[in-house]
C-alpha cells in the first residue's frame, strides 16, 4: 500500500518517482491510494504508467484505488492507466447508499410531520375563523372522495362478505357450528375488513388524485403563485380535503360494513340454512357497538394518512409531467402501506387496550 | 398603495444555488418606488431565480434581500403575510390556478385576503380584466386561453391587490406588437398612477426602450451592467455589446458571443 498526495504534476514527479522506486521486486499486491491527489498532469500519468509496467514486469499485482473523480477523468484519457483504476470499494458504496436512503427517509418523515402539523393547526384555527376554511371546496371534495367511491367500496365489501361466508361455511359445517358465521362476518367486517377495504380503495382513488393535483400545481408554479399571494398551500389545498375525508370515510366504511354483512347474510340464509331471523338475532348478540366504533375510528385515521401521504407526494414533485406520474404511483403504494402499518399498530393498541 | 421606503427592494450580495450549482453569485440591486427596473440577460442566466429569491420563494444561500423593508428569509408569518399582501407576481408560465376560472383566479387574493363584500370584489376583478383586455374571458378556464391571454390574465391577478411592488417575468412574451405596446403603456401607468415599483424581465428591446427607468444586466451569475438604458448601452462588456447589437460592430464578434450564450445558460 502506498498513498500519494498533493499535486501529481511535473514539478512533483521527481520526488514521487523516488518513493515509487522503493517498491520493487516480486511481493504482495500493491495498492496505490490516490485519494489525496489534488491534481494530475500527463507527467503524473506517465509516472503511474511506468510504475504499473514495472510491477507487471515483476509479476506483482497492482491497482490504483480511491481515485478522486477529478483525477479519474484525466486517467481515463490514457487507456492503459485508466484500465487499472479499481472500482470504488463496494463496502463504501453500500454505506453511502444506506446513508442516502436513511437521509431520504428522515427527510420524508420530517416533511410528513411538517405537513401534518400545518394541517392540524389550520384545521383547528380555520374552523373558528371567518374565511378560515373554504367550505364550498370541502363539499366538492366530499363528493369526489366520498359519494363517488361509495359504489365500488360497497360492491367489493359485499363480495368479500359473501366469499368469506362461503369459505368458512365448509369448515364450520363440520362442527355443526354454522351459526358462528355470523360472528365471523360481523366482527371481522366492522373491526377490520370494512375500514381496510374502504381505505385501500380510497387510497387508490383519492390519494392518487391528491398527489396528481398538487404535483401538477407544483410543476406549473401554481403553488409558488399561491405562496406569493400569501395563501398557505397546506391551508388552501390540504385542509378542505382532510375535513371532507374526515366526514366521508366513516360513512363509506359504514356502508362497507353493511354491504359485507349483507353479503354474508345472503350466503348464510340461502346456502347455509341459517335462518334470516336467527342470523339477525345472533348478529345482535355478538356484535357490539364498540366493534363498529373501533372500526370507524380507524377509518378516520386511515383517511388522514391517505390524504397526508398524497399531499406530501404532491409537494415533493420536482421536474416535469413524468414526475407527476411518479408521485401519483408513489402516493398509492405509500398510502396503502401506511394504512396497513397503522392498522397493525391499531390492532396492537386495541388488543392490549381491551 | 404607495410605499414610503427609499428603496422598495434591496438585494445585497445575493448568492443563489440549486443543489451545488451556483446560479447567482453576489448580485446587488436596489429599486425605488415609482421605478421600472428591467432585468436583462441570456436565457438561463438566473433572472427568474432572482425574482424568486426577492419574493421569498427561495432562501438565499448567501447575502440579503429586503422587500418593503422586510427580510423574508427571517421574517415571521404575520410580517411575511403583510409584505406579500403588497406584492404581485406575474410568473413566467402564468401559474394561473387551472381549477378556477379567470374571474375566480383574479378574485382569489381579494377573497382570501380582504374582507371586501362579494360585489365589490367582482367589480374590481372586472376592472382589472378590462385593463388587460380580457373583459370577454371571465368565465373561461386557463386551459381555454391562448398563451398571450394567460399572460394577461396572470398580470390581472398580480395587480389584483394594488401592490406596491409588481414583478413581471416576461410579460410580453407571446404577445403581438400591438398588444405588447398596450401592455407597456399599462405598466408605465401603474408606475406613474400608483407609484409602484416594477421589476420586469424581458427580452423585447423595444419594450425596454419604452418602459425602463433603470436596467440591470446579468451574466454568469453577476451583474455586468447597471444604470439607465443609455449607461448600460455604453458599457464596454462584450455581452452587453452583443445584446444590443450596436452599429459598427462586426457580425463575427456578435455571433461568437451569441454562441457562448447558447452553449451554457447558467454557471456550472
Ligand atoms: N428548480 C431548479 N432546480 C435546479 N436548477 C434550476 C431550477 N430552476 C432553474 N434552474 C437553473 O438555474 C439557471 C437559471 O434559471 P432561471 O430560470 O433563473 O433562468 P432565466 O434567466 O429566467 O432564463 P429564461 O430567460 O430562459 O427564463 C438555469 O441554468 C436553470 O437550469
Ligand atoms: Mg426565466
Amino acid at each position: 500500500m502506498v498513498a500519494l498526495e498533493g499535486d501529481l504534476v511535473v514539478d512533483a514527479v521527481p520526488a514521487i518517482s523516488k518513493r515509487l522506486a522503493a517498491i520493487a521486486g516480486p511481493g504482495e499486491r500493491v495498492e496505490v491510494d490516490l485519494s489525496a491527489v489534488t491534481d494530475i498532469d500527463s507527467a503524473g500519468v506517465a509516472l503511474l504508467s511506468l510504475f504499473l509496467k514495472r510491477m507487471d514486469a515483476s509479476g506483482r499485482e497492482v491497482a490504483l484505488v480511491r481515485v478522486p473523480d477529478s483525477v479519474k477523468v484525466t486517467l481515463e484519457l490514457f487507456p492503459f492507466v485508466g484500465a487499472r483504476v479499481a472500482p470504488d470499494v463496494e463496502r463504501r458504496a453500500v454505506f453511502d447508499r444506506v446513508g442516502a436512503w436513511a437521509e431520504g427517509i428522515a427527510d420524508l418523515v420530517l416533511h410528513f410531520l411538517v405537513v401534518a402539523a400545518d394541517t392540524s393547526w389550520f384545521v383547528v384555527t380555520g374552523v373558528f375563523k371567518r374565511r378560515g376554511v373554504r367550505w364550498h371546496v370541502m363539499f366538492y371534495e366530499m363528493a369526489q372522495m366520498g359519494s363517488k367511491a361509495l359504489g365500488v367500496v360497497s360492491l367489493i365489501a359485499f363480495l368479500v362478505g359473501a366469499t368469506m361466508a362461503l369459505q368458512s361455511a365448509a369448515q364450520l359445517r363440520q362442527f355443526g357450528a354454522d351459526i358462528f358465521v355470523v360472528d365471523l362476518i360481523g366482527i371481522s367486517m366492522t373491526r377490520e375488513l370494512g375500514p381496510l377495504m374502504a381505505a385501500i380503495v380510497v387510497a387508490g382513488r383519492s390519494g392518487s388524485a391528491v398527489a396528481a393535483e398538487i404535483g401538477t400545481m407544483m410543476i406549473s408554479e401554481e403553488i409558488d403563485a399561491l405562496k406569493t399571494m400569501g395563501l398557505h398551500p397546506t391551508r388552501f389545498l390540504v385542509v378542505p380535503k382532510i375535513l371532507a375525508i374526515t366526514i366521508t370515510q366513516p360513512l363509506i366504511t359504514a356502508f362497507a360494513d353493511a354491504a359485507g354483512i349483507l353479503g354474508g347474510f345472503l350466503v348464510a340464509t340461502f346456502y347455509l340454512d341459517v335462518g334470516a331471523e336467527s342470523f339477525i338475532q345472533r348478529l345482535q348478540e355478538s356484535l357490539f357497538l364498540k366493534d363498529v366504533v373501533t372500526g370507524l375510528i380507524k377509518s378516520v385515521i386511515f383517511a388522514w394518512l391517505i390524504v397526508s401521504v398524497g399531499a406530501i407526494c404532491g409537494f415533493r414533485t420536482r421536474g416535469g409531467a413524468d414526475a407527476v406520474g411518479r408521485s401519483t404511483t408513489t402516493s398509492v403504494v405509500a398510502g396503502i402501506f401506511a394504512v396497513i402499518v397503522a392498522d397493525a399498530l391499531a390492532s396492537l393498541v386495541f388488543y392490549f387496550g381491551d | 398603495m404607495r410605499s414610503t421606503f427609499e428603496y422598495n427592494i434591496i438585494v445585497e450580495d445575493l448568492i443563489a444555488r440549486y443543489g451545488d450549482k451556483t446560479v447567482l453569485d453576489g448580485v446587488n440591486m436596489k429599486v425605488r418606488p415609482s421605478e421600472v427596473r428591467v432585468i436583462l440577460g441570456g436565457s438561463g442566466c438566473g433572472k427568474s431565480t432572482l425574482l424568486k429569491h426577492i419574493i421569498g420563494l427561495a432562501t438565499p444561500a448567501g447575502g440579503k434581500v429586503e422587500l418593503l423593508g422586510v427580510d423574508l428569509a427571517s421574517a415571521d408569518e404575520p410580517d411575511k403575510d403583510a409584505v406579500l399582501g403588497r406584492v404581485g407576481m406575474l410568473f413566467q408560465g402564468g401559474a394561473l390556478l387551472n381549477a378556477l376560472t379567470i374571474h375566480e383566479n383574479v378574485a382569489l387574493p381579494l377573497r382570501e385576503k380582504t374582507g371586501l363584500p362579494g360585489d365589490v370584489i367582482d367589480e374590481m376583478v372586472a376592472m382589472k380584466l378590462a385593463l388587460v383586455g380580457l373583459s370577454h374571458a371571465h368565465d373561461l378556464t386557463p386551459p381555454e386561453l391562448s398563451g398571450g391571454m394567460k399572460k394577461r390574465a396572470a398580470l390581472a391577478r398580480a395587480m389584483a391587490m394594488d401592490p406596491a411592488v409588481l414583478f413581471a417575468d416576461e410579460p410580453s412574451a407571446g404577445l403581438d406588437p400591438i398588444t405588447a405596446a398596450a401592455l407597456d403603456e399599462l405598466l408605465i401607468s401603474l408606475k406613474t398612477q400608483f407609484g409602484m415599483s416594477l421589476v420586469v424581465v424581458t427580452h423585447e428591446l423595444a419594450s425596454v426602450e419604452t418602459i425602463a427607468d433603470r436596467v440591470t444586466m446579468l451574466d454568469k451569475g453577476h451583474v455586468i451592467a447597471e444604470g439607465t438604458l443609455e449607461e448600460v448601452k455604453a458599457t464596454p462588456h462584450p455581452m452587453v455589446r452583443a445584446f444590443f447589437g450596436r452599429e459598427g460592430e462586426g457580425e463575427e464578434e456578435q455571433r461568437s458571443v451569441l454562441q457562448a450564450f447558447g452553449s451554457d445558460g447558467g454557471r456550472a
